[in-house]
């Protein structure tokens, strides 16, 4: 960590990719694909227990309904697209970053966080509509299981959407420049992380057919 | 904390103390006494904080096994009522495991991994000290049931359902096990998260991954466990927690739940956990042996290999936990087959211990003693082990005493005593004064003797059908006997800890009187020996470049013509003398110890009152931003001398903003 009067130039600031580290990759690079390696279990669990849940309607005429009975596939599609879409825009703010365009920078975080914001949306409009129509979390196992699962990416969304807002504002205040390329990639990676689950969850719950 | 007492100007000039411009704290300058200790980011210290609040708990986790024994020594026992006995045996099992042996072995990979692989401190030394504030909030919270919480859980450490809901278990106790252990679940996480990239990243010029030590490799292993594990029981607590607190409908079989869903999502996170216990405690062993065997370790690249077979293979038996559960023929009998064959790394590693001792000039001090003492017992659990591989056995073993030895054997007998070798050994590298030789003999006999009159018994007792984690039994059984052997042997362990204290306190009373115990009391191997005891708190006054495996020892010894070791140079003249100056070290920070409080209080607003939750996750999100905002005098943001002090940018924290962003991702999940 330290950088010594004495030190040999190797062991300067491990930290920062602009100096060496075992790996080449920088540290905190690194950490962010370590933690999404740990993330991918987390979901993996989730998933699991919604697959093992989905046509569990539980006991009594009033418990009857479960998400796939309800969902609207055409609008979760769109709101899906919108998700997808967001990637795009990450991967051109980071390309406007590196070429020192701020302006650009801001407009394709901003709209990032957008696109986010808009599934988030999506997200809410779904669940008070299921809500209505009388399939609630504590409902039954598909349903807990249904609102756990998507509940847990809407955090994760809604935590990318944060931390997109967070450069947004360090950019503003002119703090973010080129040189802090690899904060935004570091951010993107996340991001695009939150993305391909939802392909895998979008495909468990809606794609694939319930018999 | 001399050392940056009068921080280093910056290339640039400008000062290293930047105020913090979010206003609250300033980065605090290290100074003295406890302000030190609460916003230390060194990762000895917080080492040293780990090893001393895990003994604390492994004294309350040994009181409540007293209260077991006490209860057990004679039939109809009266001292417990059942519901307190569940109680106990529950906090007894959640406390050794979640917060005693876990945070032991922290404190190791905290204090051992920077010092053995070359390098100044972990690669994040905030997020370190936040993992270790998060871990006791989250121990003191767990705790804190028994006094808030009407009790401690009562469901089993595994606490299937179930008896972990409402309907069974109407206090508060499992809510403060599923939040209790999701707090100290992030602290692993991003323990974990750190470590990892501490080995893989920070190696000194030269030390390849297969010029590690045994124990840096063990402990790596463990950390990839630990990512992959923890994960899969946040979901069970998760699941377990919406249930009992929001109404959710996941275990409750009356509504359509699966309580076996419960069974696999733990005993997944839950096997991988053994090795998790298990494998610091091989590193050490791994460590100790060659070193007092004169030998190198025999076999090292299959002890690194068998250690990622365990690792890999370790995902692969879970259900033989499950063996009585209904799974069905064929997954028992896989599984049955799997838990076989991941006896075949373990045993490669008892050989290979072995063949590091055959011929070699042994030498039996405290930690070799411990050490063998480890292996030894460790086999006689393996054995036992195997024996649950075998469905047919196992079924008839399943819940009684016998799996009480078990585990005991591999958890106490190889994870124990391995950790307390380890203790013995690098003593004199933390503390600077080596731990009274007498004393350690004995602390090994008597715990060993003690050791084996509690849990051989237990063997009996599970055989002769004993059921585990009942609060008491009927005379006439033949229980009598072998229940008050194992009561002695539980207070010998006692008495054992007592004299280990003792032991602690004579040998620092002692210490001043005693010559210095020297770079390198135990003429051992690995880098951590080439610095002054007690380490200097820049570690290295030079990064050493490494050419060899055991590069230390490669440093002291060469070979003659006729290929025998001869000494080429005393330890004074190759070891550091801890006289550098002037080294920079990350600033500390109080951010981490904010950031740990807010989360036990959203625990007990989830419990209690919402509000709290308002207020707990205000302090987290204050914390985290102060955090990323704190002045750049901190290689933990992304600086190097350079970089970020263009004129441009406002110049006081414009790498800070982006660590907010990556903490953010990490803490707040």
């Amino acid at each position: 960590m330290a950088t010594a009067t004495i030190d040999s130039p190797d062991t300067h600031d491990d930290h920062d990719e602009h100096h060496a580290t075992s790996t080449g990759i920088s540290n905190t690079k690194l950490a962010m694909w370590t933690f999404l390696g740990s993330e991918c279990l987390l979901f993996g669990g989730l998933i699991s227990t919604y697959l093992l849940y989905k046509t569990r309607r539980g006991p009594g005429p009033d418990n009857t309904a479960i998400p796939t009975d309800i969902f609207d596939i055409p609008f979760t599609s769109v709101s899906s697209f919108v998700l997808l879409m967001s990637s795009l825009t990450m991967v051109l703010a980071l390309s406007a970053l590196t070429r020192g365009d701020n302006a650009a920078t801001r407009a394709w975080l901003l709209s990032t966080a957008m696109l986010g914001s808009v599934f988030i949306g999506g997200q809410v409009y779904e669940f008070t509509g299921f809500i209505r129509e009388g399939v609630g979390f504590t409902h039954n196992p598909a349903s807990s299981a249904f609102f756990t699962l998507t509940g847990f990416h809407g955090v994760h969304v809604s935590l990318g959407i944060l931390m997109l807002m967070s450069l947004y504002v360090a950019s503003k205040q002119g703090k973010l420049t080129p040189k802090h390329t690899e904060t935004v990639e570091i951010v993107g990676l996340y991001w695009h992380f939150v993305d391909v689950v939802w392909i895998f969850i979008f495909t468990v719950i809606y794609l694939i057919p319930v018999d | 904390m001399a050392i940056i007492e009068e921080p280093l100007a910056l290339t640039s000039g400008e000062a290293a103390t930047a105020e913090r411009p979010l206003g609250g704290l300033t980065r605090p300058q290290g100074g003295n006494g406890w302000r030190d200790w609460l916003s230390t980011v060194d990762h000895k210290k917080i080492g040293i904080m780990y090893g001393v609040s895990a003994m604390f708990f492994f004294v309350v986790g040994g009181i409540e096994a007293l209260l077991i024994r006490w209860q057990l020594a004679a039939p109809e026992g009266q001292l417990l009522s059942a519901e307190v006995y569940n109680q106990v045996f529950t906090m007894h099992g959640v406390t050794m495991v979640f917060l005693f042996i876990m945070p032991l072995a922290a404190a190791f990979a905290n204090y051992l991994i920077p010092l053995q692989i070359g390098a100044r401190d972990v690669a994040f030394p905030r997020l370190n000290a936040l993992s270790f504030w998060i871990w006791i909030s989250g121990a003191i919270f767990l705790n804190s049931s028994w006094i808030v919480g009407g009790g401690g859980a009562d469901c089993g450490w595994f606490c299937y359902s179930p008896n972990s809901g409402l309907a069974f278990s109407p206090s508060h106790g499992v809510d403060f096990y599923a939040i209790g252990l999701q707090i100290a679940g992030i602290a692993s996480l991003l323990g974990a998260v750190n470590l990892i990239v501490t080995v893989l990243n920070m190696r000194a010029p030269g030390m390849s991954l297969f010029r590690m030590p045994i124990l840096t490799w063990m402990l790596l292993v463990t950390q990839f466990l630990l990512l992959f594990a923890l994960p899969v029981i946040t979901v069970a607590l998760f699941l377990l927690m919406f249930d009992r607190l929001f109404d959710a409908q996941f275990f409750n079989p009356a509504t359509g739940g699966d309580p076996l869903l419960w069974q696999h999502l733990f005993w997944i996170f839950g096997h991988p956990e053994v090795y998790i216990i298990i494998l610091p405690s091989f590193g050490i062993i791994s460590e100790i042996i060659p070193t007092f065997s004169r030998k190198p370790i025999f076999g090292y690249s299959f002890m690194v290999f068998s250690g990622i077979a365990i690792g890999f293979m370790g995902w692969g038996v879970w259900a033989h936990h499950m063996f009585v559960s209904g799974i069905g023929p064929f997954s028992v009998a896989a599984f049955s087959l799997s838990t076989m064959f991941i006896a075949v790394p373990t045993g490669v590693k008892i050989l290979n211990w072995l063949a590091t001792m055959w011929g070699g000039k042994l030498l039996f001090s405290t930690p070799m003693l411990f050490a063998v003492g480890a292996v030894a017992m460790f086999t006689i659990g393996g054995l036992s082990g195997v024996t649950h591989a075998l469905a047919p056995a196992d079924t008839q073993q399943t819940d009684t005493y016998y799996i009480v030895a078990h585990f005991h054997y591999v958890i106490f007998g190889g994870g124990v005593l391995g950790l307390m070798g380890g203790l013995y050994f690098w003593w004199p590298k933390i503390f600077g004064h080596m731990l009274n030789e007498t004393w350690g003999k004995v602390h090994f006999w008597i715990m060993l003797i003690g050791f084996n009159l509690t849990f051989g018994p237990m063997h009996v007792l599970g055989l002769q059908g004993m059921s585990r984690r009942i609060d008491t039994y009927s005379p006439g059984f033949g229980f009598e006997l072998w229940n008050m052997v194992a009561t002695i042997g539980a207070f010998i362990i006692a008495l054992s800890v007592l004299v280990f204290f003792y032991n602690v306190w004579r040998s620092r009373r002692d210490a001043p009187n005693l010559p210095a115990p020297g770079p390198d009391p135990w003429d051992a191997r690995s880098l951590e020996w080439m610095i002054p005891s007690p380490t200097p708190e820049h570690n290295f006054d030079e990064v050493p470049v490494v050419e060899s495996e055991d590069e230390w020892w490669h440093r002291k010894y060469g070979y003659d013509e006729n290929k025998r070791v001869v000494r080429i140079a005393t330890i004074e003249e190759v070891a550091q003398d801890g006289s550098a100056e002037g080294v920079h070290l990350p600033a500390p920070s109080f951010w981490p110890l904010v950031l740990a409080l807010g989360l036990p209080l959203i625990g007990y607003g989830l419990i209690f009152n919402l509000w709290l939750c308002v207020l707990g996750g205000a302090l987290t999100g204050l914390a985290l931003y102060s955090w990323a905002l704190e002045p750049v005098d901190d290689p933990d943001a992304d600086h190097g001398h350079d970089d970020h002090h263009d004129d441009d940018d406002g110049g006081d924290d414009d790498a800070a903003e982006p660590e907010a962003v990556t903490s953010g991702a990490e803490g707040g999940e």
